[in-house]
């Protein structure tokens, strides 16, 4: 039983490291905006690219 | 590579993806989906109809189950997670992988490791951890190439053109460091030979270690990292924002702290202490409302496009997947609560909870992906749409099938186990009545995985047609990003990769420095601890160990345990409930997961060994209706006296009381107990004599020893 402290101690040492990326997270503002980002994902979708496929679906019909 | 326009060179920049490695890894996802899935449906075949185990040894159900969990979740679904992350990692952080390089040798790498598990665990070569089988030559390349992904990863992270990291990203980064966590401490071992160790743990220790690692094994191998990819694909799919990225975040830092802390909830009833199976009890109820929001959080992310639910194959296959992760979430928990476990465990509930979440949540997830990347990847459109529609039905009554007919399988047998009549005897004695009952229902789930496999067969064959009818020989095309130039810290992409070098170095740092204490820390917790209560329990002879070895190369923990629960119907039917003495010596542990056969904890002694011998070579010959494979090789193959010193002296260096003497004469006292057994075999039966100096002897004399090796202070040793 004594080998739970190992796993205690990783599983802590697992999230002290996962806080302190939290807390360097939230003080280089990752969360300052909970909004846009999730629209912005959706615009990388490249210029050259996109105009390209759209241009092939246009004649492809 | 940043050929920057004229005009707008500090806004702007064309670079261009790396979409081979994506390719690569979907490639390798398809094609061993395809090999988990047919040997999964062996294996169900096996236990509809035991002849299809064709006694050959490396086609029996022992050793073709973990060839089945491996490939499933660590080929298919361990190819689609590389694919998914390279991909979309690249894309959300706007720039190539830091290395293609290291991606191909992580490519090459993984695909090795998986041959090399195709090879060796039919052969035997196995540790006899669930989801932990590959033995150490595979743990160590398996190590190496993860932190070659992480190097690779971290680097793509630190040489990126945007500073926000979208939601998926942290869900990459809690797998990639998680996992590397869970794989080195579950893996620490001795090695005996070349593809032969014994673990540092043993008994409960062992016990916890691999129930931590096994359950965040679903937890950041099947889970985190295919949120990250729900948190990036559902909303490209349907093309508009997650429903709300601010419960996105909640979803993620919850599901981080609260997961690591749930392992025990896979030995509720057992040995282990009553605060510890509390414990992990209490943090997987929690675990209900983050799974849940994040379910939601994924479906609503259809709120005002539910039509695309008819229009879209690949939504259909993305929500159901959502779907089913809430199913798996909600069920996971409920099985958590003791006076559930003490019901399901063991029974095929788990095996059908599980399928849900591999084949409804994964699964359907990989699928989504594939139909989503295939097309845009090869710059072309999907063969067929009707394909998809049909693998999507297909596949779906596959998975219905398959979960409905575990779930009645479960609740029978684990009804039937537990019932007790007006006079306090059990209804029903005898194991066998209760499998019977249930190998109808085998056939139900064959028919479910001969469904899911269709499906998939469609899509390969859509996959094939489309790759194949894709236009040829279009170079890649670049893409337009915000150029690192605007950024106010980058001074030319020489110092951005030094830059990129530092981050690498704290996160190996952090994670050499932690592997490093666990290497330090482990010996005195897992040996010195124990040696003061070694009066009580005395170790296994070379021979019963010899016979340990066998019984963990066969496979027989996937449908034995040696556990019985302090459960009054468990008590009546196996004897006296197992106790944490009685596998201290165990390397590995051998409680078990699953009673497809009865308990083997009390079984020393029960029997004579003349009805081991037959039982082992031809069950049906003592059980007619049994299911069991027969193991005639076993009365063939000859024990391995040689090496016995070695392993001996192993488990002597690992804290077990045997003697010097023990050591160097661990093959001669093999030798003569087999002599004993063979002789008593002999004189019932003079035709027996090919059995001399055979693995059988040594499984005979292992499987007598059970229960029978500690001392009565500790526990009642009696048979029942």
């Amino acid at each position: 039983m004594n080998i739970i402290f190992l796993t205690l101690g990783v599983s802590i040492a697992i999230a002290l490291v996962f806080l302190g990326a939290f807390i360097w997270a939230a003080g280089k503002g990752q969360y300052d905006d909970l909004e846009t980002p999730g629209h912005r994902m959706l615009l990388d979708d490249y210029d050259t690219d996109k105009k390209k496929q759209q241009a092939k679906e246009e004649t492809g019909k | 590579m940043s050929d920057a326009r004229a005009g707008n060179a500090a806004i702007t920049e064309n670079i261009y993806y790396d979409d081979d490695i994506v390719k690569k890894f979907i490639y390798a996802t398809i094609f061993w989906g395809a090999a988990a899935f047919v040997v999964g449906l062996v294996a169900a075949l096996q236990l509809a109809y035991w002849p299809a185990n064709l006694e050959l040894p490396w086609l029996t159900f022992g050793r073709i189950r973990p060839l089945h969990t491996n490939a499933a979740i660590f080929a298919f679904g361990g190819n689609i997670i590389f694919a998914g992350i390279y991909h979309s990692t690249q894309r959300l952080l706007k720039t190539r992988n830091y290395s293609d390089f290291l991606s191909n040798f992580h490519f090459w790498g993984w695909q090795l490791i998986i041959v090399g598990a195709l090879v060796t665990l039919p052969l035997g070569y196995s540790h006899g951890k669930e989801y932990a089988e590959l033995e150490w030559p595979l743990d160590v390349a398996i190590a190496v190439v993860w932190v070659v992904f992480a190097v690779n990863f971290f680097g793509t992270i630190a040489i990126r053109r945007v500073r926000h990291l979208y939601v998926a990203i942290w869900f990459y980064i809690a797998t990639i460091v998680t996992v590397t966590l869970l794989h080195v401490v579950n893996s620490i071992e001795i090695p005996v030979a070349m593809l032969k160790s014994y673990p540092v743990y043993a008994g409960v220790q062992d016990a916890l270690v691999q129930w931590w690692y096994g359950h965040n094994a679903v937890a950041f191998f099947l889970t985190t990292p295919f949120l990250g990819l729900m948190y990036y694909y559902v909303p490209k799919a349907a093309n508009r924002p997650i429903y709300s990225y601010r419960l996105s975040i909640i979803h993620f830092w919850s599901l981080v702290f609260i997961y690591i802390w749930a392992g025990p909830h896979h030995l509720l009833n057992t040995a282990l202490p009553d605060w510890a199976q509390t414990l992990g009890m209490i943090f997987s109820i929690m675990l209900w409302a983050p799974s849940w929001g994040g379910m939601i959080n994924g479906l609503l992310t259809l709120r005002g496009a539910w039509t695309k639910l008819r229009t879209d194959p690949i939504i259909k296959f993305l929500a159901v997947a959502v779907t089913f992760y809430g199913m798996s979430t909600f069920e996971g928990p409920l099985l958590s609560i003791k006076s559930v476990s003490s019901l399901a465990h063991y029974t095929d509930w788990i095996i059908g909870h599980v399928h849900g979440g591999t084949l409804g949540w994964n699964g359907f997830l990989t699928f989504g992906i594939i139909y989503y990347l295939v097309p845009r990847l090869w710059n072309t459109k999907i063969y067929s749409q009707r394909m998809m529609n049909w693998h999507f039905w297909i596949g779906l009554l596959g998975i219905l099938l398959y979960y409905i007919s575990m779930w009645a399988s479960g609740i029978t047998q684990g009804l039937m186990w537990r019932a007790i009549g007006e006079n306090g005897q059990l209804v029903y004695p005898d194991f066998v009545e209760t499998v019977m009952r249930i190998v109808p229902l085998y056939y139900v789930r064959f028919a479910g995985g001969v469904l899911f496999l269709t499906g998939f067969l469609l899509l390969i064959y859509n996959v094939w047609i489309t790759i194949a009818r894709a236009p040829r020989g279009e170079r890649a095309v670049a893409v337009q990003v915000p150029s690192r130039s605007s950024d106010v810290t980058d001074i030319g992409t020489g110092h951005r990769k030094l830059e990129a070098l530092s981050v690498i170095f704290t996160v190996l740092l952090f994670l050499a420095v932690l592997a490093g204490s666990i290497i330090e820390i482990v010996p005195t917790l897992a040996i010195y601890k124990y040696l003061p209560q070694t009066a009580k329990t005395e170790p296994y002879t070379p021979l019963e160990l010899a016979g340990r070895d066998i019984y963990i190369k066969e496979g027989c923990y996937v449908c034995h345990s040696q556990m019985i629960r302090k459960l009054p119907y468990d008590v009546l039917r196996f004897g006296a409930n197992s106790t944490l003495e009685e596998s201290m010596y165990d390397r590995p542990f051998q409680w078990g997961s699953k009673r497809t056969g009865p308990d083997l904890a009390r079984v020393g002694g029960k029997y004579p060994d003349m009805w081991h011998l037959r039982h082992m070579i031809d069950p049906r010959v003592i059980t007619p209706r049994s299911i069991m494979p027969g193991y005639p090789w076993l009365a063939a193959e000859k024990i391995d006296y040689h090496i016995l010193r070695k392993k001996l002296s192993v488990m002597k260096m690992l804290g077990v009381p045997y003697k010097d003497e023990d050591v160097s004469n661990a093959d001669i006292n093999a030798e003569k107990q087999a002599a004993v057994i063979y002789e008593g075999l002999l004189s019932q039966d003079p035709s027996l004599e090919s059995v001399k100096d055979s693995e059988v002897i040594a499984i005979i004399a292992y499987l007598q020893s059970l229960g029978k090796k500690t001392s009565p202070e500790g526990v009642a040793t009696s048979n029942r």
